[in-house]
C-alpha cells in the first residue's frame, strides 16, 4: 500500500518531466505567438523562484516535502494559485461520479444479468445481450455528444455542466447539491453504461455456473421459493468479481468520468487536467496525476475489505 | 448376487445393441469428426458462432477498405469542395420522377443561402440526373504511392467542380467524409494491431517468465502489472501523450502514440499468458518433455505454444477494440495524432464543437464506425475464443 503510493508519486512526477522544457518555456512561446516581447532575464528569475533550473529529483523531494509536511502541493503556474485550492472540489466531485455511476451501473447491470440468466436465449435475453454490446462498443464520449446532441435538438435543454449557472460560483449549500444533483445523472448514466455491458456479461456467465450446483436443486427440492432462492444464495456468490475488482472497475470508470467530462464540459478533473497537461503546469497535473491514482489504489484496498466481508469464506483463509 | 450381476450385464448387451443400430446413421456424419484435425475442428466450431462469421466478414472489408483506400475513396481526402461546406449525405435514387427503376443515380444539387441564417441549404434538382458508375476513371492518384491510377470504385460521370457524390456528406471545408473515413480507417485499424504485437511480445515475455518460473519473479512482475493497472488508463495516457512533442510528423507521432497504447495495454496479455503457463506447466506431456531431455526453450515453443496459442489469439482480438477505442479518444481530445494525420479520432475532432454536431450530424460517422469495428472485433474475438477449445462441452 505504501509503497505503491510512494512508487505512483514518483511515477506521476517522473511523466510530467517528460515533455521537453517546462511551464515558462511553454509560457514564453505563447506569449511570442501572441506577440509580445519576452524579457529573457525576468524569465531566469522566474526559473530561480520556481525552482525549476534544480534537477528533477531535487524538486521531486521538495514538493513530495511540502505535501507530507504542510498539505501542500505547489503552486499552480498558470492560476497563479496554490494547487490545493483548485483540486479538492474537482477530485470530490470526480469521486462522486465515479462511485455514482459504479453503483448505478450495478444497479442495471445486476438485474440483467439475472433475468438474462434465469431467462437464458428468451427474446428479452437478446434484446438486453445486444444493447450491452451497444454499450461496450460505444466510447463513453460519443456517447455524450450524442445525449448532448439529441436532449439539445429535441427538447432545448442544456444538460451540459454540473450546476446551473447562478450556482457555479456559489459557495456549498443545500441549494447547490440538489441543483448538481439534477445535473450530474446525465454523465453519471454514461459513464455507468460503458461498464454495464462486462457486468451483465459477468453476472449472467458466474450465475449460469451457480444455477447447475447441487445445492440449487436440493433448495428447490426442499420447496423453497424460486424468487428467493435465486436472489439469497446464487446471485450473492456470482456478485462476488463485482466486489474484488472493483478498484480496476473504480480505474476505468474513473478514465470514463475524464472524457465524459470534457464533452459536457464538467467541473470535474478531465478538463482541468488536459489543459495543465499542454500548459505544462507540472505541480497542478502531477498532483492531479497522483491524487487520481492514490484515491482508486486506496478504492482497491477498500474493495477488498469489503469482499472479506461479503464473501465469509475468504476471511477463513 | 449373480441376478444382478447377470441383470446388469444384459442391459450392457441391450445397450449395445441399440448402440449399433443407431450408429449407422451417426457413424458417417461422426466419422469426419473423429478423424478432423484440430485446425479443423476449431473451424467448424468458430462457423457455429454465427455472429462472429459476420463480424470476421465485416473486419475483412474493413481492412480491405483500409488497404485500397485510394480506389475506395471517390476523393483525395485534402480535396476541398468550397460549393459543398456542410453538405449533407447524398440521397442516392433508383426511381425516378415518373417512377420508373433506373442504376443508381443522384440528382444535381443545387446549393441556396438562407437569408436569415446564411446557411447553405441544399436540394435536389429532380430534371438533371447524373449516373453512378462502378469502376470509373477520374481523378489521378498513385496507390500505396506507387502505381500511378485514376480507377477509383464508384463514382459520377461529370467531372467534380460540377457536381460531387457525398456518401456521409461534406464537412466544414466541403471535404469527403466518406473518403476521409476510408483514408482514416488505415490509422484507425492498422494502430490497433500494431500496438497489440508489441503488447503481445512484452506480454509473453513477462507473463511468461512470470508463469513459467514462478518464484520472486512471478511476484515481482504482478506487482508491476497490478501496479499499473491501478492507475486509471485515460489520464495516465493523456499525461504520456502530452509528453509527444507538437511539431512530431505524422509516421513518428504516429509509432509514439501506438508505443505509449501498448506500454499500457500489455498487462492484460501477460495476465493471460500467465494463467496458461501455469496451468500448463503440471500437465503430463510438459513433465515427459522435460523427462526426455527437451531444454526450456524447445518445451515452451514445441510443447506448449501450440496448445495456447489460440487463447492467446482471442485474447489479441479481444484487446484490439480497447486500443482502437483509446487511439480515438485520445485523438478526440487533441493528444494523439494531430490534423494533418487521418483517424476516425482525429476526424472527430470536427464534433467537438455541438454547434458543428447540430447543424451537421454526419460529421458523427467516424463514431458509428470506431462503435462498428469495436463491435466486430469482439464478436470475433468471442467466436475465436470458444472455437479455442473445440473439445469443451
Amino acid at each position: 500500500m505504501i509503497p505503491t503510493l510512494v512508487a505512483i508519486s514518483i511515477l506521476s512526477f517522473a511523466i510530467i518531466q517528460l515533455p521537453p522544457g517546462d511551464f515558462l518555456t511553454s509560457y514564453a512561446a505563447q506569449l511570442r505567438q501572441e506577440g509580445d516581447e519576452v524579457d529573457e532575464a525576468e524569465l531566469e528569475s522566474l526559473r530561480q523562484r520556481y525552482g525549476l533550473g534544480q534537477p528533477p529529483y531535487v524538486q521531486y523531494f521538495k514538493w513530495i516535502w511540502g505535501v507530507l509536511a504542510r498539505g501542500d502541493w505547489g503552486q499552480s503556474f498558470e492560476w497563479q494559485k496554490p494547487v490545493s485550492e483548485l483540486i479538492y472540489e474537482r477530485l470530490g466531485l470526480t469521486m462522486a461520479l465515479s462511485l455514482g455511476a459504479l453503483l448505478v451501473g450495478w444497479f442495471i447491470a445486476i438485474p440483467i444479468g439475472v433475468y438474462s440468466a434465469t431467462h437464458q436465449y428468451s427474446w428479452l435475453d437478446y434484446l438486453m445481450t445486444t444493447f450491452s454490446f451497444i454499450g461496450l462498443g460505444t466510447p463513453g464520449f460519443l456517447l455524450a455528444l450524442i445525449i448532448l446532441f439529441i436532449v439539445q435538438s429535441y427538447f432545448g435543454w442544456n444538460v451540459g455542466g454540473l450546476f446551473s449557472d447562478e450556482y457555479i460560483l456559489a459557495p456549498w449549500s443545500w441549494a447547490k447539491i440538489v441543483d448538481m444533483l439534477k445535473h450530474i445523472w446525465v454523465p453519471m448514466l454514461i459513464v455507468a453504461v460503458n461498464g454495464t455491458a462486462g457486468n451483465i456479461r459477468i453476472t449472467r456467465a458466474n450465475l449460469l455456473d451457480e444455477l447447475n450446483k447441487p445445492y440449487v436443486e436440493t433448495a428447490r427440492a426442499k420447496g423453497v421459493k424460486e424468487s428467493d432462492l435465486i436472489w439469497k444464495y446464487p446471485v450473492r456468490v456470482a456478485l462476488n468479481p463485482f466486489f474484488s475488482t472493483v478498484g480496476w472497475s473504480l480505474a476505468s470508470l474513473v478514465s470514463g468520468t475524464t472524457l465524459v467530462a470534457m464533452v459536457l464540459s464538467l467541473q470535474t478533473t478531465g478538463p482541468m487536467l488536459l489543459r495543465s497537461l499542454t500548459s505544462q503546469d507540472m505541480y497542478l497535473a502531477g498532483s492531479f496525476l497522483f491524487l487520481l491514482s492514490a484515491l482508486t489504489v486506496i478504492g482497491t484496498l477498500l474493495s477488498d475489505i469489503l469482499l472479506a466481508i461479503v464473501d465469509p469464506r475468504i476471511r477463513l483463509e | 448376487m449373480t441376478f444382478q450381476r447377470s441383470w446388469i450385464e444384459r442391459t450392457d448387451e441391450h445397450e449395445q445393441q441399440q448402440d449399433e443400430h443407431l450408429d449407422i446413421d451417426v457413424h458417417a456424419a461422426d466419422e469426419k469428426i473423429y478423424v478432423a484435425s484440430y485446425l479443423q475442428l476449431m473451424w467448424w466450431r468458430f462457423l457455429k458462432h454465427r455472429m462472429a462469421v459476420i463480424a470476421g466478414i465485416l473486419i475483412i472489408i474493413l481492412y480491405l477498405i483500409a488497404a485500397f483506400a485510394e480506389f475506395v475513396a471517390p476523393y483525395d481526402p485534402e480535396q476541398s469542395f468550397v460549393k459543398y461546406k456542410f453538405a449533407p449525405p447524398t440521397n442516392i435514387h433508383i426511381i425516378d420522377t415518373e417512377g420508373r427503376l433506373q442504376r443508381p443515380f443522384v440528382y444535381k444539387i443545387i446549393r441556396e443561402r438562407d437569408p436569415e441564417t446564411l446557411r447553405n441549404i441544399y436540394t435536389e434538382d429532380t430534371t438533371t440526373i447524373y449516373p453512378i458508375r462502378f469502376v470509373v476513371r477520374s481523378t489521378e492518384y498513385e496507390l500505396w504511392g506507387r502505381f500511378p491510377t485514376s480507377w477509383h470504385l464508384y463514382g459520377l460521370d461529370v467531372p467534380h467542380d460540377e457536381q460531387g457524390i457525398f456518401l456521409m456528406g461534406a464537412d466544414r471545408l466541403g471535404r469527403d467524409l466518406f473518403s476521409r473515413m476510408s483514408y482514416g480507417a488505415r490509422i484507425s485499424l492498422t494502430i490497433g494491431l500494431v500496438s497489440v504485437i508489441i503488447s503481445l511480445v512484452i506480454g509473453i515475455l513477462l507473463g511468461g517468465i512470470s508463469g513459467f518460473y514462478g518464484g520472486t519473479a512471478d511476484n515481482a512482475i504482478q506487482r508491476l502489472i497490478e501496479f499499473i493497472r491501478s492507475i486509471p488508463e485515460i489520464p495516465l495516457i493523456m499525461a504520456l501523450a502530452a509528453s509527444l512533442p507538437a511539431d512530431w510528423p505524422v509516421v513518428r507521432l504516429y509509432f509514439g502514440v501506438t508505443i505509449l497504447l501498448s506500454f499500457v495495454g500489455w498487462t492484460g496479455l501477460a495476465r493471460v499468458v500467465r494463467g496458461r503457463f501455469l496451468s500448463m506447466r503440471e500437465e503430463d506431456f510438459v513433465m515427459a518433455a522435460r523427462f526426455s531431455g527437451s531444454n526450456e526453450m524447445r518445451i515452451i515453443l514445441r510443447h506448449m505454444a501450440p496448445s495456447f496459442l489460440s487463447h492467446i489469439i482471442a485474447s489479441l482480438t479481444l484487446a484490439i477494440p480497447s486500443i482502437i477505442l483509446a487511439e480515438t479518444s485520445l485523438s478526440f481530445i487533441g493528444l494523439g495524432l494531430r490534423a494533418p494525420a487521418i483517424s476516425w479520432g482525429v476526424l472527430l475532432q470536427e464534433a467537438q464543437n455541438l454547434r458543428s454536431v447540430a447543424l451537421a450530424p454526419w460529421v458523427l460517422t467516424p463514431g458509428l464506425a470506431v462503435v462498428l469495428a469495436v463491435l466486430a472485433f469482439n464478436f470475433l474475438g468471442d467466436g475465436i475464443r470458444d472455437a479455442a477449445d473445440p473439445y469443451a462441452r
